[in-house]
């Protein structure tokens, strides 16, 4: 596939989107081929990127907490059709407050095909430790460097492929306002779930007794719950004493949630597109 | 049974094991080892071309959040736009009711000369569910499109957060969660979409707290009535050039009123039914963004102006109509709406209001941010017609001369409408958040609580003093 943004023949292209074969599809997400969800810190800008990538207008502010359900949307890149997920923006995945739990259990057992964190050039240290606690749940993760205007006119630069590399996954930099590098955005998402973009994630080790233990519990889990797909994370919060993972293990809930989170999906979608809201 | 079966307590056990086998310090180890890996790959990702010298938002935050000057600042800017609302919406409120009743005037006349429709229907749709929306569109739409737009800007700016920031020793010395200034701060614009913003705070206490007082600052529906409210009666005594200062005056003082009982209410239940110690966060301060004008306009007029106004004329129709049923039902030489008022007359007059007032918060209470309008209707379905409705002099004439209104009457209704209990909406999101019929209880019964020993005090008071 020869490469699209070898074409462009202007900046100015990149954020009109009869350019790159973007149509957003608002609500319409009955049918889609793939999930993309979007996590990221509070007031990065997920609700701008939501909107410019689905033609919706989700209610944006410049205000931490804006979303604290998900929303969802659809748009079709190269004639494959997307939904797309706004999750509500965290710190991490680790607290107990409702929004968290939310994005957790979407990216835990929702199994989107990419997720994009939408991180703050601006604030790049605090932004990675969501990324690196997503990259713990799955491989499939993508950064999208948001707000680099921002960075721009604060004099800082954001060199993406030095963090590319050191994360082990693509980094895209993008301003969600104007439209800048959203192409390549998707582009990334799309060869990640075509297999064409290949990710390492780095991940945090710890002490190699630490290693041992979750390499212990990493096969009980998987016989426990047959198909989960997240064990080693699993076996990690458990180590943890995280209480709601305990408790979902013991009333047999885990292997559920995997159905009826999917199940739930695909409902909340229906209704989606039916009602046009939530 | 076979092997392949694994006991969920076998697995939880292991953990334990494996746990006690860590040594302790794992779970810090590994926090840390996140934190300084995100510090070195930050540090090598980002590089500061050129030194700036000074941080204009840094400048800008220092001044705006001090301890000293940030409160004030917050008061002026909210008196500005109240300002702004009340001296713009005067313009625009007396040419909509002029041309919206001249409407009415005109298609009554028009049912009347057809001849073969009956007065009942004439009555029913134009005195009764017409003037119900004509009322509530000349009050609420000219403050809301300009309070709408001032708001968002605000918002999109990046200030409510600053605002947060400013009260947030405030809540914590009420016992609550410093999160609490951000949801008050959003119930500014719905205090439906303040309770659901409570998902925020982690702690169940303290979110409980958040949602049972959520209701106590005045929502963007409610602001028309007391900016209406504060024009016609308590600045109208004072010399035309002050008028619209005293009236942004007098909404900014009620906004404060309603966040002192914010501050009460969070204290008297963190320290009684929903005790506990205040937890700790931190707050980001998001970096200041030019906003952009499409989107406010947007925001503001599609997504609150017309879905609020569109909220208020559902109910607007409906209540025109069983005011105008209510004052067609005849008993004697009264009708109903009169004699339900005067039955309530004395309750009313013993919180500083009367019967109708009462009457009017009744009929509306599924969007009780329209008591004004449908008490107007009241008024005037009740036999006292006026001329020039929806201005101020006419309004101000048919109350005070028409109805024996006093400034204890608007200063009361305004404080009843600042207290009383949260909207339909609002009580069924708080009934969803809480998944508890017994909090969403609580939630009226606290604020319409306040709202009667509020008024009852102050027209005692009031009375005691010889004022009213």
């Amino acid at each position: 596939m020869p490469s699209i943004k070898s074409t462009l023949p202007t900046e100015n292209c990149e954020s009109c989107p009869a350019f790159y074969n973007l149509e957003q599809m608002g609500f319409k997400v009955g049918a889609f081929d793939r999930v993309v969800a979007l996590a990221g810190n509070p007031n990065t800008g997920k609700s701008t990127l939501f909107n410019a990538l689905t033609g919706l207008k989700q209610h944006t502010g410049n205000w931490p907490g804006k979303t604290v359900t998900r929303a969802e949307g659809g748009y079709q890149f190269n004639g494959v059709k997307y939904k797309l997920v706004d999750l509500p923006g965290t710190y991490s995945l680790l607290s107990a407050s409702q929004d968290e739990e939310v994005a957790r259990d979407f990216i835990l057992f929702g199994q989107p095909d990419c997720t994009i964190v939408v991180t703050d050039a601006t604030a790049l240290e605090r932004n990675l430790n969501l990324v690196m606690q997503v990259m713990e749940i799955t491989d499939r993760v993508v950064v999208a460097l948001n707000l680099m205007d921002e960075a721009r006119r604060k004099g800082l630069e954001v060199d993406a492929r030095s963090l590319s590399r050191d994360l082990g996954i693509p980094a895209v930099p993008i301003t969600a306002r104007t439209g800048e590098g959203i192409h390549t955005l998707l582009a990334t998402v799309a060869d990640l779930i075509n297999g064409e973009i290949r990710t390492k994630p780095l991940r945090v080790g710890g002490t190699p007794e630490f290693q041992k233990a979750v390499s212990e519990l990493v096969p009980m889990i998987e016989k426990l719950a047959p198909g989960i797909p997240n064990a080693r994370w699993l076996a990690i919060r458990l180590l943890d004493g995280d209480s709601k993972v305990q408790q979902a293990l013991l009333s047999g809930e885990l292997s559920q949630r995997v159905q009826q989170q999917q199940q739930a999906d695909v409902q909340f979608s229906r209704k989606m597109s039916v009602e046009g809201r939530q | 049974m076979t092997e392949q079966t694994l006991n969920p307590n076998d697995v939880l056990a292991k953990a334990e094991a494996l746990r006690n086998n860590l040594s302790s310090g794992f779970r810090d180890e590994i926090v840390k080892s996140l934190y300084s890996e995100a510090e070195t790959i930050a540090k090598r990702a980002v590089k500061a071309a050129k030194e700036k010298k000074y941080d204009l938002d840094q400048k800008i935050d220092r001044l705006v959040t001090s301890p000293i000057v940030g409160l004030p600042i917050m008061l002026v800017l909210l008196g500005i736009i109240i300002w702004l609302t009340v001296s713009g919406a005067n313009v625009f409120s007396s040419a909509i009711a002029n041309v919206l009743f001249g409407i009415g005037d005109w298609g009554r006349a028009l049912f009347e000369s057809a001849g073969f429709i009956p007065w009942w229907i004439t009555g029913f749709i134009w005195d009764g569910v017409y003037l119900g929306l004509a009322w509530v569109i000349s009050v609420m739409l000219p403050p809301m499109a300009i309070f709408f737009p001032a708001f968002t800007f605000l918002e999109d700016l990046g200030y409510l957060p600053r605002v947060a920031f400013n009260l947030d020793w405030l809540f914590k010395k009420a016992g609550a969660h410093g999160k609490q200034s951000l949801t008050m701060a959003m119930g500014f614009g719905c205090n439906a979409a303040g309770v659901v913003a409570t998902r925020v705070i982690d702690s169940p206490r303290e979110r409980l707290i958040a949602i049972l007082t959520n209701n106590f600052v005045p929502c963007n529906g409610r602001f028309p009535t007391l900016i209406m409210l504060a024009t016609v009666f308590v600045a109208a005594t004072f010399p035309p050039a002050l008028t619209s200062f005293i009236a942004a005056g007098t909404v900014v003082g009620v906004v404060l009123i309603g966040v002192a009982f914010t501050f009460l209410m969070s204290w008297i239940l963190s320290r009684t039914v929903l005790k506990g110690e205040a937890s700790a966060f931190t707050l980001e301060l998001p970096p200041y963004r030019r906003p952009n004008v499409t989107r406010i306009l947007y925001t503001s007029i599609i997504d609150r102006t017309i879905f609020v106004l569109w909220r208020a004329m559902q109910t607007a129709a409906p209540a025109g109509a069983v005011i105008w049923i209510l004052a067609n039902i005849h008993m004697g030489d009264t009708n109903l709406a009169r004699a339900i008022a005067d039955w309530l007359n004395p309750f009313g007059l013993l919180l500083g209001l009367d019967g109708v007032i009462l009457l009017a918060y009744i009929i509306a209470i599924p969007a009780n941010e329209i008591v004004v309008p449908t008490m107007m209707m009241v008024y005037m379905g009740a036999g006292m017609m006026i001329d020039g409705p929806g201005t101020s002099t006419g309004i101000y004439n048919l109350l005070v001369n028409g109805n024996g209104w006093t400034m204890l009457t608007a200063v009361n209704l305004m404080l009843f409408a600042l207290l009383h209990n949260p909207c339909a909406t609002t009580i069924i999101t708080i009934y969803k958040e809480t998944k508890s019929y017994k909090w969403a209880a609580v939630s009226v019964l606290i604020t319409l609580g306040t709202a009667f020993l509020v008024t009852f005090l102050t027209a005692s008071f009031a009375r005691l003093m010889g004022w009213a």
